[in-house]
């Protein structure tokens, strides 16, 4: 006599990562993983690498150009800024600013839109309806005003710009998510648990939430990108991370002030290295979402 | 028709009503709000008169009641720093952002239309990579930094443009490019992607079969329906424009709202804050239902269904 | 004595390949046809059997991924296949025209009747808008629309499907093409409507003297307005030849098979009967005949080697080791051998 549970087992469906079995090195868009690990590997190590204290500068070295030009020295690699703070240190620094705000923000948003999207999409009704005016209204606003709106009322802190990004973007989740599991709902494993007697609870978290747990990546490596420049745009306008932390947003705009007299170096490679990263954030999450597609349509 | 426009119509009061109950909750989640409501540096005595002014010590709804009363008589609160009403100031710098955006607007589709058209033909070969490496730039290029490095070009290496203020067609071409610069990217992926459907459409097909050269098949046949996608997003993405225009104007010191909403910020001026996000919120809303509606009148066949 | 053919296909061969190089669909294998002026071909067959890549072929407008490997296509004596692009586009419309299925789909939604009508007199005839409006008109009036007058300033959707079919018709004629090629033109109209249309195509043929090449899945079409039959599978021509000789006696199994899978109202049989099986994946065919394995008379030598084009006599061919021993060939006797 079988029990539910080994008749529920039977019928799920194909395994989440297996496509990760017929994956060959040469699929994998190595230049954007590269890039990432190494900026991951920099935050990290952020103490053992940076030559220099990036919050404590020395005045007599203010403006420092790069090594390669006149007037600077090696001892500065990238040059200083405008309190004398060495800016490789300061881009080292940034590195784990950046990437704590912008995996933090991302796992947040994707926590709570992946919930409410599992809600709305499986509990229909009226936790539907209101769950998806209020994504509709919350998209309506473009992110950057509501992030402005929320980081002027809450004040500078990071952790306050993690849950602002996170309030912000989890609406980009729910609306995929709640698609994917209208979809799924009407898959024979579903019923067959529903039949079985499982409680909505149970088949929500046991075989709803598994399978859509590939969406809700992709989606998290696509709001990567996104959620980087935020936060860069907010600490560019004061909004965002507060000094001393050297976000790179705050060190673009430091720069501005003297961009004037020809600076460059205060501003180019911060924002190269916000590039780089949002790059490839976007290339990794095409690459997946191509990749992932076939298996969420189970074709 | 009529029950299309009335059914959008409704849509778009809730969502402003959705709205304004975001922004009244969210100024009270945070603390007391008398202390955004009031000036830096006030006493206890302005912070109690605040107290009474706007019914803080009132239940929920009483508050929101008086909120919205105030709103819809178009009461958006005094600015300190300016010491003026707050929908005068912004009123006042619209105009220049919309000027902004209109011209960013027409940069993203002359840059982005074309090169979707060209990307769409051209499909797999060079055009089209060139296509998908401005697009992934596009996105992935804050308009602040695009802005920055304009200026460092052209004004303090090249002495071209003037790199802020206003008054002066020059002045408008970096920030306009730099605005436009993220929906270019987007423009350009959406006229792609419309573009292909519309070539693999029976209708091009017949066009095709019909003899006629492949110049007039794009055109005309192919052209038109492509389009009609890519100016509704134009139409939004305009709206969206004035409002995230914030860093650009910042950049530039171009004197519209979203430099007001900086200054706000920087004065800790909180009904400017406010004001600037209701304003920018509603058009939002607004300008949607009137393409929406907009968009019922032009095709034909929805006007002439309904 | 036969004339000369208006259009001849010559082991015509297309395939799809896929972007990587590495699937070849044989959509189009070896097709060998020819039509006389003011004859109808129809051409039947399951949908994949290729007859739509086919009539694309003809008129050279594939897809990228589509290319023609083989093969001469002869029309008026000319070879299309050596057509330059800009020639090709002038025997479009103007010699060869089409119509497709769907009368929805074929017609723009942002233009009017008028203007999608008008379009090839005065791109192939460089005739002034004024004319080709009014030439428009005639032809509206030649397809049985009522009050072309207003109509010519309509839009496709305000229009029924039949009228829309007819006014995909009117287009097709409008540069008077010697030959019209229709590919199910009637699948998606009612049947009433179906009829009435297909006495249209009659009408028109006559008034011009046109070839027609119909082609549909509905073999109860053929018999009503086709002279000359071609039945084609994975992609070749399986049998050919006279309408109602093909129908009295089929040479193919495939043929028979279609034939006795319509229902008839004198029919005892209290099921339908339906050919087992699927039809094959064009990119992975048998080295054999395409048709054994679902075939009820196939035998070994079926299995082994596809079965070239025979020449039945009576303006008959059929691609079948069955029809060899009506040849009395040597070979067929070793056939007749090897199937006891």
């Amino acid at each position: 006599m079988s029990t539910p549970a080994d008749v529920i087992s039977l019928a799920s469906p194909a395994p989440r990562f297996a496509f990760i079995r017929g994956l060959r090195l040469g699929d994998l868009p190595l230049i954007p993983i590269a890039i990432l690990s190494g900026i991951a590997f920099v935050a990290i190590f952020a103490n053992q690498l940076a030559p220099h204290n990036p919050e404590i500068g020395s005045l007599a070295a203010r403006f420092k150009p790069p090594f390669w030009e006149a007037g600077g020295s090696t001892k500065y690699l990238l040059g200083t800024d405008q309190l004398g703070r060495d800016v490789l240190s300061r881009l080292i620094f940034g590195a784990r600013v950046s990437m704590i705000v912008g995996f933090t923000a991302v796992i947040f948003a994707g926590i709570l839109g992946t919930a409410l999207g599992i809600l709305s999409g499986y509990l229909g009704g009226w936790v539907d309806q209101v769950i998806m005016r209020l994504t509709d209204t919350w998209l309506a606003l473009p992110a950057l005003m509501f992030a402005i709106f929320l980081a002027a009322i809450a004040g500078p802190s990071m952790w306050n710009i993690v849950i602002i990004l996170g309030i912000t973007y989890w609406t980009r989740y729910a609306r995929v998510i709640r698609g994917e599991v209208l979809s799924l709902k009407e898959r024979e494993f579903v019923r067959l648990a529903i039949v079985a007697g499982c409680s909505k609870l149970t088949i929500m978290r046991r075989h709803i939430l598994p399978n859509i747990i590939n969406s809700a990546i992709v989606i998290g490596t696509l709001m990567l990108g996104v959620v980087i420049i935020t936060e860069a745009t907010l600490s560019f306008l004061g909004v965002g991370v507060p000094p001393p932390e050297p976000a790179w947003g705050l060190m673009l705009s430091d720069g501005k002030q003297s961009l004037m007299v020809g600076r460059w170096w205060l501003t180019i490679f911060p924002g190269c290295c916000i590039m780089l990263m949002v790059l490839s954030a976007n290339v990794l999450g095409d690459w997946l979402r191509v990749k992932f597609d076939p298996q969420l349509r189970q074709l | 028709m009529k029950g299309y426009i009335i059914r959008r119509l409704g849509y778009c009061l809730l969502s402003l009503f959705l709205l304004s109950l975001t922004i009244f909750f969210f100024v009270r989640v945070t603390g007391d709000p008398a202390t955004l409501l009031v000036e830096p540096g006030a006493s206890a005595a302005d912070i109690a008169a605040i107290h009474h002014q706007f019914g803080l010590d009132q239940p929920l709804w009483v508050q929101y009641a008086l909120f919205m009363a105030s709103l819809l008589s178009g009461d958006l609160g005094q600015s300190f720093y300016y010491r003026m009403p707050v929908l005068e100031l912004y009123l006042a710098r619209l105009p220049n952002s919309l000027m902004l955006a209109v011209v960013a607007m027409s940069f993203s589709l002359l840059i982005g239309i074309p090169s979707g058209i060209m990307a769409s033909v051209r499909v797999g070969r060079f055009w089209d990579s060139a296509g998908k490496v401005f697009a992934l730039l596009g996105l992935s290029l804050p308009s602040f930094w695009v802005g920055l490095v304009m200026i460092l070009v052209f004004s303090v290496y090249l002495g071209w443009l003037p790199s802020s203020g206003s008054g002066t067609p020059w002045h408008l071409i970096m920030p306009a490019f730099a605005l436009g610069w993220y929906f270019a990217a987007s423009h350009m992926r959406l006229t792609r992607s419309s573009m292909l459907e519309v070539l693999g459409s029976e209708y091009v097909k017949l066009a095709r079969l019909k003899g006629l050269p492949q110049s007039l098949v794009i055109a005309k046949h192919a052209f038109k329906n492509a389009l009609i996608p890519v100016l509704t997003l134009a139409g939004i993405n305009l709206v969206i424009m004035v409002n995230v225009a914030v860093v650009v104007e910042v950049v530039f010191a171009w004197p519209g709202i979203g430099r007001l909403l900086y200054e706000g910020i920087a004065f800790r001026d909180f009904p400017v804050v406010q004001g600037v996000v209701l304003m920018g919120g509603t058009m939002i809303v607004v300008v949607n239902m009137v393409i929406d509606i907009l968009y019922a009148v032009i095709d034909p066949r929805i006007r002439l269904e309904k | 004595m036969p004339s000369a053919p208006l259009l001849e296909l010559e082991n015509l061969s297309t395939h799809y390949v896929s972007a990587q190089g590495t699937r070849v669909v044989r959509a189009v294998d070896e097709v060998s046809l020819r039509i006389h002026a003011g004859e109808t071909l129809g051409i039947v067959g399951e949908s994949g059997s290729g007859k739509s890549t086919l009539a694309l072929t003809i008129l050279r407008v594939l897809p990228p991924a589509a290319h023609i490997v083989s093969g001469r296509m002869m029309f008026e004596g000319e070879d299309l296949l050596t057509k330059s692009d800009e020639e090709m586009r002038q025997v479009r419309g103007r010699r060869i025209a089409m119509i497709l299925q769907d009368p929805m789909a074929s017609l723009n939604p942002l233009f009017t009747i008028g203007n999608q009508v008008a379009e090839p007199i005065r791109v192939h005839e460089g005739a002034p808008r004024a004319a080709a409006w009014s030439r428009a008109r005639e032809l509206l009036r030649s397809v049985r629309i009522p009050s072309p007058e207003t109509r010519v300033k309509q839009y496709p959707h305000e229009m029924s499907g039949g009228r829309r079919q007819r006014i995909v018709g009117a287009i097709g004629m409008s540069c008077e093409p010697r030959l019209l090629i229709a590919d199910e033109p009637t699948t998606s109209l009612d049947l009433t409507i179906q009829a009435q249309y297909l006495k249209l195509l009659r009408d028109l043929q006559r008034t011009h003297g046109l070839a027609l090449i119909f082609i549909t899945h509905n073999l109860g079409i053929v018999a009503k307005m086709c002279d000359q039959l071609a039945v084609m599978y994975a992609g070749r021509v399986v049998e050919s030849g006279p309408v109602s000789r093909i129908f009295n006696a089929p040479a193919h199994p495939y043929t028979e098979a279609l034939l006795n899978s319509i229902p008839r109202m004198s029919d005892d049989r209290q099921r339908l009967t339906a050919i087992d099986g699927q039809p094959p994946d064009l990119a992975k065919l048998p080295a054999g005949c395409a048709f054994a394995p679902r075939c009820p008379r196939a035998f070994d030598r079926c299995l082994q080697a596809a079965p070239p084009e025979l020449a039945l006599g009576d303006g008959r061919t059929a691609r079948c080791w069955l029809a060899a021993p009506a040849l009395g060939t040597a070979a067929a006797a070793d056939l007749r051998r090897e199937a006891v």
